[in-house]
């Protein structure tokens, strides 16, 4: 960078979770190199030390309220990973169905209320025809909110706004930009969509408060989940809530199958060209998930564990998370220190950090991107640099045979016209999150017949208290909690001693994907997938947010601080 | 209220013409129809008066749980605050321009609006070093001090903006603290739970912008509509607190039979939410109705008060409960109970001290 040629600089990244910094060199028009910084730190693994291992579930759940569960249930699988602690098979079928309607009620949302602005021109829909549009809506779904009328209240409702002057969370973007290719009945169809899926989110999130309590933020347990079975209770999981479970499943699928499936489908019909780029690494790596029987039956995990490497579907790596040659995070360019030197790589339960803030001090232009220039770190498998989410999980299930995610790719494929590298793209890992979303919602109607034949079978445990009181720990303790995350692989390593946590690190999804250049100057995988895209007007970063959109940031989780180990005192530098 | 009508005052907002340009304009037009100088504030007030409410929402060390509460409120919902109520004139989670575009639509909102807008904050701001949270380059601290300063009332979302929260927590590593730490001069509602509640969050919004003033407040700053009881002055499962019946682990025959969750260390005696009556996700239920104890989510530093299995009476939220909270309320023989408690705990250890 140069004073004369600064690097374009997009903050706030908005529509994401977090906070997150993109700066590009363009030559020309063209993005040459991209930085991606997360700009903000708590330190919560930090706060973790000397708690009890049964409150840590609380503790890390916070670390995200966009993922909310993902951080609570990694965190109680690593302490009863630690701990030896076995989970009865209906808390263990519970957190599967709250973890599918997470991925659910998430990736939907992510959708229309996250990502859809980077392709829907809401100022167009103003110009549709609201019969046609209802034509349009009725040839590609049966969901029956289509008709004529609806969509011209919808538009009327848009067009009081804009005319109002007061264009709220519309106001000052991009619209008109040429980038957008959707005619205005698609525009309006996908608005009115929009707000169909706010009034559906609301509904289906329920299901985790029937389960836990509330959401965002349900309650878990370590050994089980916190809501007792007894048909013949009123206060406890029985008939009702049971069936109000199985209902807001089938609002789940049919809101899937009728509205998400075929809007993807639609749109990316209109942007194919975004099937040949924004791919980056190449590489992809998932941790597993949805246990039929006990977490760490790896064999038994519908979404299988293993890492992808130069898109070879052929030959899957095996992944083991203990092997500290396998995992290891740098630092090289973020906000941290390692006593051994910044160019260390460290396994998680070796790892010795300290925070250092090294960037400019603020209020800055430009990041100083031969240096520090992030709160994330720099996670690497064997060296390799990963990407992980929806993409890695449906090529890792396609790779291992699973019958529906093939038809279901074939289906895509075919329908949109596209080669199969088409997958390897912005508009891949899109299409990749709609169909992963369909395949587990489906799952989720076999975990609910599972949980009420075993109620019927008259096993209504949901809880082992073997292990619960802190005198029947052993002295020290080391246990991995994985969980695969909307936003991919998520990993919490944990570290017991006399009854308190005296380590804890989390390698999240969002640092594989938004982290920096390591040691060795690889770019992470939303800066390799930004290297090539061409701006139509720099001013309009269109392009950058379909791309980075299309990762689903979550930056409040990819941050984090990895304690010291051996009881070092944390040590906070001033830059 | 004809809000497809473009006001006069909206198109010359929208156009970026300042406040004072606006009072400008309505002087002119005062002249120029020969009216008195002393009409013109009235001449503004009809003018602006189709011009929804100006809210502009910060987020700082934040996780995005108090808005994605807020997207599951249903009275009212997200959607009728967007298009009728408000004006949500910056929210990074969901506003549809980036980088420079959002900054610039910030700033046109609170020149529009100065002195007028609603200021929202997320998450809490951390004073340890600038760098340690910052947007579009600028510190936290400075980027709240600045939107401050034209708002006419704060609104501190979810415990961390109210009192610190999770960022907070021993040993605080980056030195966060709550907005009314940090803002002394304008009115600040805290609306604390982690998350609050969807219908707190909205509730507490609309009272504030349909009834024009601010809602009255607890001692901590919260709005008594929401935060005016305990949990266990409202909870369902009270007569069994009452009767000796609790729960012992959490799977047991108490537990199925919806028994009280004081052993299981529930925090309900000593919070101040509407999760017993408002309850969560479109009434649908709480923490206690789904088996576990409330952990005191809506108090300043329940983080650092003690396990969240541990029984009230071992831990150390007796003192925190005088602390500027609320006066103790309930039945004489709920307090009598907490009292007793407090004296057993005299021996019990707890280490975690801040």
């Amino acid at each position: 960078m140069t004073a004369e040629n600064p690097r374009l600089v997009v903050d706030p990244v908005t529509r994401i979770e977090g906070h997150l910094r993109v700066e590009a060199t363009l030559e020309g028009s063209t993005i040459a190199e991209a930085y991606s910084s997360g700009t903000m730190v708590r330190g919560i693994e930090i706060i973790l030390r000397g708690r009890d291992p049964r409150d840590a579930w609380a503790f890390a759940q916070r670390i995200c309220g966009v993922c909310t569960l993902v951080h609570g249930i990694a965190s109680i699988r690593s302490v009863e990973d630690a701990l030896g602690i076995g989970l009865p098979n209906n808390a263990q079928i519970i957190r599967n169905l709250m973890i599918a309607a997470q991925y659910v009620h998430d990736h939907v949302m992510h959708f229309y209320h996250l990502h859809a602005l980077d392709w829907v021109d809401v100022v167009s829909a103003l110009k549709a025809d609201p019969a046609a549009t209802s034509t349009l809506a009725q040839s590609i779904s049966p969901y029956a909110r289509s008709s004529p009328g609806h969509f011209a209240d919808v538009q009327r409702r848009v067009k009081a706004l804009v005319d109002s002057g007061q264009l709220g969370i519309f106001a000052n973007a991009y619209w008109g930009h040429p980038a957008y290719k959707l005619p205005s009945e698609a525009n309006l169809m996908a608005v009115a969509h929009y707000l169909d899926a706010l009034e559906w989110q609301r509904q289906v999130a329920q299901l985790h408060t029937i389960f836990g309590g509330k959401n965002p933020h349900p309650m878990f347990l370590v050994g089980g989940v916190p809501c007792p079975i007894d048909l013949n209770s009123d206060s406890a999981l029985n008939a009702k809530r049971l069936g109000q479970v199985g209902d807001i499943i089938r609002q789940m699928r049919s809101f899937v199958d009728e509205v998400y499936v075929p809007d993807t489908l639609a749109i990316a019909g209109f942007y194919k060209d975004w099937g040949g780029q924004g791919e980056g690494l190449g590489n992809f790596m998932t941790c597993g998930e949805f246990p039929a029987g006990q977490a760490g039956e790896l064999d038994q995990l519908m979404i299988p564990r293993g890492v992808i490497l130069n898109r070879n579907l052929a030959e899957i790596q095996e992944v083991d998370f203990k092997d500290p040659d396998q995992v290891q995070e740098f630092v090289a360019h973020s906000y941290y220190d390692y006593s051994g030197g910044k160019a260390q790589g460290l396994h998680p339960w070796a790892g010795e950090t300290a925070l250092n803030y090294s960037g400019p001090k603020p209020p800055y232009e430009q990041l100083d991107v031969e240096q520090s220039y992030s709160w994330l770190k720099s996670p690497r498998w064997r060296g390799h640099a990963m990407e992980v989410g929806p993409l890695a999980r449906v090529l890792m299930l396609y790779a291992k045979g699973h019958a529906q995610t093939r038809e279901l790719v074939g289906m895509t494929l075919k329908k949109l016209d596209v080669p199969v590298t088409a997958l390897y793209s912005t508009l891949g890992r899109v299409a990749a999150r709609t169909l992963e979303t369909k395949i587990i919602a489906d799952a989720m109607q076999g975990m609910y017949d599972n949980l009420l034949a075993s109620i019927k079978a008259g096993d209504t445990r949901t809880f082992n208290e073997t292990r619960w009181e802190p005198s029947t720990w052993p002295a020290r303790a080391r246990g991995i909690g994985y969980m695969e995350a909307p936003r991919g692989a998520l990993t919490h390593f944990i570290v017991i001693e006399h009854g308190k946590i005296t380590n804890y690190q989390a390698v999240v999804p969002s640092t594989w994907n938004a982290g920096p250049r390591d040691s060795k100057g690889q770019p992470g995988a939303y800066e390799a997938a930004l290297v090539g895209h061409k701006l139509a007007d720099p001013k309009q970063p269109i392009e950058i947010l379909r791309t980075i959109h299309s990762f689903d940031p979550c930056i409040a989780c990819a941050v984090h601080v990895v304690d010291p180990d051996q009881g070092e005192l944390v040590q906070v530098k001033v830059a | 209220m004809d809000l497809t009508q473009r006001t006069v005052g909206a198109a010359l907002f929208a156009k970026g013409v300042s406040r004072r340009g606006f009072m400008k304009f309505c002087a002119t037009t005062a002249s120029l129809m020969a009216l008195p100088p002393t009409l013109i504030p009235t001449i503004a007030e009809a003018l602006e008066k189709a011009r929804r409410p100006s809210v502009i929402w910060l987020p700082f060390q934040e996780c995005t749980g108090c808005t994605e509460s807020l997207t599951r409120s249903n009275t009212p919902t997200l959607e009728s605050l967007v298009f009728d109520a408000i004006s949500l004139d910056y929210h990074e989670t969901l506003q549809a321009a980036a980088g420079h575009a959002a900054e610039e639509a910030r700033e046109t909102a609170m020149q529009a609006n100065w002195g007028n807008y609603l200021l929202a904050v997320d998450g809490s701001i951390p004073l340890g070093n600038p760098g340690y949270s910052t947007i579009g380059g600028v510190s936290n601290v400075d980027l709240l001090k600045k939107v401050a300063a034209g708002a006419k009332a704060i609104v501190a979302i979810g415990t961390c903006a109210s009192f610190g929260g999770l960022p907070q927590a021993r040993p605080n590593p980056t030195g966060a603290v709550g907005v009314s730490e940090l803002i002394k001069d304008k009115p600040v509602i805290n609306i604390s739970g982690c998350p609050p509640i969807p219908s707190a969050i909205t509730g507490v919004l609309a009272q504030y912008l349909v009834f024009g003033q601010l809602p009255e407040m607890d001692a901590l700053g919260r709005p008594k509509a929401f935060y005016g009881q305990t949990i266990h002055d409202r909870c369902y499962r009270r007569p069994f607190y009452e009767r000796g019946q609790f729960a012992e682990t959490f799977d047991d025959e108490g537990a199925k039979r919806g028994w009280c969750l004081f052993k299981l260390g529930c925090k309900g005696p000593v919070t101040y939410n509407a999760c017993a009556t408002v309850k969560w996700n479109l009434g649908t239920g709480f923490p206690i109705e789904a088996g576990h104890g409330c952990i005191g989510c809506s108090e300043p530093r329940f983080w650092d008060a003690g396990g969240f299995y541990e029984p009230l009476s071992t831990t150390r939220w007796g003192s925190w409960q005088t602390v500027g909270a609320a006066a103790a309320a309930g039945a004489a023989i709920g307090a009598a109970a907490a009292l007793a408690a407090r004296a057993r705990r005299s021996g019990a250890a707890t280490e975690t001290k801040p």
